[in-house]
């Protein structure tokens, strides 16, 4: 029985429901010490004085360190040239929160004193935190060496004016994809070792390959001196692929206090100090005829990056860009770009990464069109999909050739699950009946960039390939150990590839086990990101365990005196189709293939191990339709989503139960953006006034709905395993569908458009006036 | 100032000397060593340090080691039961894929559990309120609900 398309229990639970699962907090060797940040309590300020003094006198601090520290080392990896983050801000801060020098001690209580020890002298310069603010004329700069605070612009190509005149109707918006904190509930952490025999640090961190390359470089030693462990990881969600300057710090700190150094964020740190996503503005146009065929359409986006450039952060509008005409056959799409930096927390990838922020604004502008023409949205968006017919399908941008899909039996199967003219019916029924809530639909139909990547498109991000790696090794029982060079951190990855393998392979899935997260075992890697995992190594596995299979069918047949041909392999052992009873164990010829006395002629001992670094031709395309119902109390505002249908297309599925998993984890990231989540900063001083789960608010289990899910599966044609990928899917499907509904339920008081988050005070102002307006 | 605290954690008594200040989350994770129970934030909104304290569901970060002297701790590493030796509360969640990272889980099933001892049959409503207090970032909750009525199911069968 195959296991791929099975709902198998994961491997990775027992561990974790025991407490018995290592976390790199959880570590604590011999003679550890404790190390904390000093951070910038003003937004934007040039550091005159810091007073160290006071906190060194305190029993138990190690020592204290400032910028000056550091100079003999470089600024951190992946910067713009010249506007490079240090590793301690050096004579300026830049955002409140940002790291000033650093204290070890013996416990983390007394570090903390010796971080209240250290008195700061600033003079405080004015601070910019939004986009219009940093963009005025007399705005103060971060950078002043660079003249402005508009770090990078792309432009548009061709202004689109001819094709919007030719359209019969043109429709202007613009929108804000606010900024999200990520919130991983495992904050940051590290553990640095630097001993006699080299560097072993543990961290939370999404690619320990990609940390390795880079922290050996910073500090000038052999990369098989630079271990990196990443144990189990509390999430990550895109916020673990940041090179955080604790990474490079903790290091020099276990190399001068001679000690191991462990540093772990508090949350309140973690909200300041860990990117931040989202943070774009984004100035649409739309061209369309009178039956809401979509011709032209026009995408200018401003992506706020936060105080210094992360390089995913200048990523994020790429991919917006890239992505600006969702699943919709339009002749002309244009886009431009251009990335601000202001007092705030910097800016880097977070669930979807870009994807989300293209996602809302073509199906905010779709549903747009629905109203301007009169046209239901379901119609609008049939007459403008893509036809599966039309695949592979070329994009207004070259590097995106969308893989497979089937955009109408997604709608299809997404309106009959959500019980379309049911609900439209009872949206009519209700809306004169003060007694009962609003109620509004609303779709979202989309197509994401997933499965990184082709060869290129992780090294502009400054990862060393884009490929992924496998090794497969049996052992002398004929038991199975994977390395993987993923990293996963909640996906369930040890649970897919196992499957993978069993089928290939035949032996058992319980006889398999997973490694990953050490670079001083696993070969090479470029980690857990941007919907990877299974297209990729779940590829190369599949790969591997065929080419090994080949091998051992070889040693099988020796051993049976039987034709490899005639052999098949299940259940942990070889058999020859047709002579029941003539077989072999996977364990006899696992062992013989160690035992050259045993071995066919053409074959060496040891030759059951296989490695592939899987290269894909292509992204890959996940796909869906997502529908929602809210319902909206009138007197209070508050919106309540009522029903919320997730059609998938992520290509074949490995494991119906993880795959469901991750996009229930995705929406509700998606619904808490739409209608609670937002960083905010006093715009006259810079102050973050959401730096805790208080007053940041994160959906807990009352807030969020059950969901209904359906799937249709169009098989990727890049990958031998069909897979897409579904990590993201969630969080860049669901924002549109929620806000969409609201806007849906508001239309009769002339609402075509509301930001998020939809906080019932935003709807209950819509709401007040409108009543207003009618006594 | 230190006090000799002495706090009795899934059955097994750890004294030791610790300064005032010390939470019961660092006395149970760096003086017990039981490092089953998760910090995930510093304000008690998250819940991933939840243990039980005579029975009732707390938030470790928020209590002073010197507040439980003297008194029953259980943590995640004290729940067993018939299957396969975890209890059906963290079978439920196995069954029901109601974990994914797994790092705020331990205080998730300290939750549940007194969730449970308390209401043996709650409603999907009375489950999703009793958790409150637990963020989760990776599930969405769903799953989590249905770990609980998987366990629910399972505490009458039994």
């Amino acid at each position: 029985m195959s296991l791929v398309g099975a709902r198998v229990l994961r491997k990775e639970d027992p561990r974790l429901l025991t407490g018995r699962a290592t976390f790199v907090d959880d570590l604590l060797p011999a003679n550890c010490t404790f190390a904390q940040f000093i951070v910038s309590e003003h937004a934007h300020a040039d550091i005159r004085h810091i007073d160290i003094s006071q906190a060194l006198q305190i029993p138990g601090v190690l020592g204290v360190w400032t910028a000056l520290d550091f100079r003999d080392y470089p600024d951190l990896p992946g910067g713009l040239p010249d506007l490079e983050r240090p590793p301690l801000a050096t004579g300026r801060v830049r955002w409140a929160g940002e790291p000033i020098a650093v204290v070890v001690a013996e416990d983390r209580y007394i570090a903390a004193d010796a971080v209240a020890a250290v008195k700061i002298d600033y003079n405080v310069l004015p601070a910019v935190s939004t986009i219009r603010a940093a963009l005025a004329p007399d705005a103060q700069l971060l950078f002043p060496q660079h003249g402005s605070n508009c770090l990078v612009t792309v432009p548009m190509l061709d202004d689109l004016d001819r094709a919007m005149e030719a359209c019969d109707e043109r429709a202007q918006l613009r929108v804000v994809n606010q900024r999200c904190a990520v919130v991983p509930i495992e904050t940051m952490a590290c553990l640095a070792d630097w001993n006699i025999d080299g560097l072993t640090m543990w961290a939370t961190f999404q690619a320990p390959h990609h940390l390795r390359n880079k922290v050996s470089a910073w500090l000038n030693i052999p990369q098989n001196q630079c271990r990196i462990i990443t144990p189990n990881v509390g999430g990550g969600f895109g916020a673990k692929i940041v090179f955080a300057p604790e990474f490079f710090i903790m290091p020099l700190l276990s190399k001068w206090v001679g000690r191991p150094v462990k540093f772990s964020q508090s949350r309140t740190e973690a909200m300041l100090q860990m990117t931040h996503g989202r943070d774009q503005e984004h100035d649409l146009e739309v061209g369309f005829d009178r039956n809401g065929r979509i011709k032209a359409l026009r995408m200018v986006v401003t992506q706020n990056l936060g105080a210094y450039a992360d390089p995913t952060g200048l990523g994020l509008p790429v991919l917006t860009n890239w992505m600006a005409g969702g699943c919709y056959k339009i002749a002309k799409v244009q886009t431009a770009f251009r990335c601000v930096v202001t007092n705030t927390t910097p800016v880097a990838a977070y669930r979807g990464a870009g994807r989300p922020e293209a996602t809302y604004a073509v199906e905010r502008l779709v549903d747009l069109v629905a109203r301007r023409t009169g046209i239901d949205p379901v119609e609008v968006r049939r007459r403008n999909f893509i036809e599966p017919q039309d695949f592979p399908y070329e994009t207004h941008n070259k590097a995106v050739i969308y893989d497979s899909g089937n955009f109408p039996a997604l709608m299809d199967e997404c309106v009959r699950l959500l019980d379309y003219e049911t609900e439209r019916k009872r949206q009519e029924a209700f809306r004169n009946d003060s007694s009962k809530p609003l109620i509004g639909i609303g779709f979202s139909t989309w197509i994401e960039i997933a499965g990184f990547g082709p060869n290129g498109s992780l090294e502009g991000f400054g990862h060393l390939a884009s490929w992924e790696s496998t090794q497969i090794r049996i052992h002398p029982d004929g038991s199975a150990t994977i390395f993987i060079g993923s990293a996963p951190h909640g996906q369930g990855t040890e649970t897919i590839v196992s499957q993978i393998a069993s089928d290939e392979l035949g032996i058992s899935f319980d006889r398999i086990n997973i490694v990953y997260g050490d670079t001083g075992t696993v070969i090479q890697g470029i980690g857990t990101l941007g919907s990877r995992s299974t297209p990729m190594v779940g590829s190369a596995t599949k790969v591997a365990s065929q080419r090994l299979l080949e091998r051992a069918k070889k040693i099988a047949g020796h051993l049976l005196e039987a034709s490899e041909d005639d052999l098949v392999v299940a259940d942990d052992s070889f058999s020859v189709r047709g002579t029941p009873g003539k077989k072999v164990g996977w364990a006899d010829v696992a062992l013989a293939s160690f035992q050259p006395l045993r071995l066919p002629p053409e074959l060496q001992a040891g030759t059951l191990e296989e490695r592939l670094f899987h290269e894909s031709p292509n992204f890959s395309y996940p796909s869906g339709a997502y529908g929602c119902v809210v319902e909206i109390d009138r007197r209070s505002g508050k919106v309540r989503v009522a029903k919320m249908v997730l059609i998938d297309d992520c290509g074949t599925v490995i494991n119906p139960l993880l795959a469901e998993g991750q996009v229930h984890g995705g929406v509700a990231q998606g619904i808490a953006q739409a209608l609670f989540e937002e960083m905010q900063y006093d715009p006259s001083t810079g102050q973050p006034i959401t730096s805790n789960l208080i007053d940041y608010l994160i959906p807990s289990a009352p807030d969020l709905p059950n969901y209904i899910a359906g799937r249709v599966n169009t098989p990727c044609p890049n990958n031998p395993l069909g897979a897409k990928g579904i990590g993201e899917s969630g969080a860049i499907g669901s924002p549109p569908a929620v806000v969409n509904a609201i806007v849906d339920a508001l239309s009769h008081f002339g609402v075509e458009h509301i930001d998020m988050p939809v906080l019932p005070e935003k709807v209950w102002k819509v709401l007040s006036t409108a009543t207003k307006g009618s006594t | 100032m230190t006090t000799r605290v002495n706090i009795s954690i899934n059955a097994r008594r750890y004294e030791y000397e610790v300064e005032d200040r010390t939470l019961l989350v660092h006395f149970i994770r760096e003086q017990a060593r039981l490092t089953g129970t998760h910090i995930g934030c510093d304000s008690s909104n998250c819940g991933a340090c939840t243990v039980l304290l005579d029975g009732q569901a707390v938030k470790s970060c928020t209590l002073l080691a010197v507040q439980a002297d003297g008194q029953n701790v259980s943590t995640v590493e004290g729940l067993t039961g018939s299957f396969n030796g975890l209890s059906p509360i963290q079978e439920g969640f196995r069954q029901e894929h109601g974990l994914q990272c797994g790092y705020c889980t331990p205080g998730m099933l300290m939750a549940c559990t007194a969730l449970l001892a308390e209401n043996a049959q709650p409603s999907e409503s009375e489950i999703r309120h009793a958790l409150e207090g637990n963020i989760c970032r990776c599930t969405g909750y769903e799953m989590i609900v249905r770990s609980v009525q998987w366990a629910a199911a399972k505490q009458v069968q039994q």
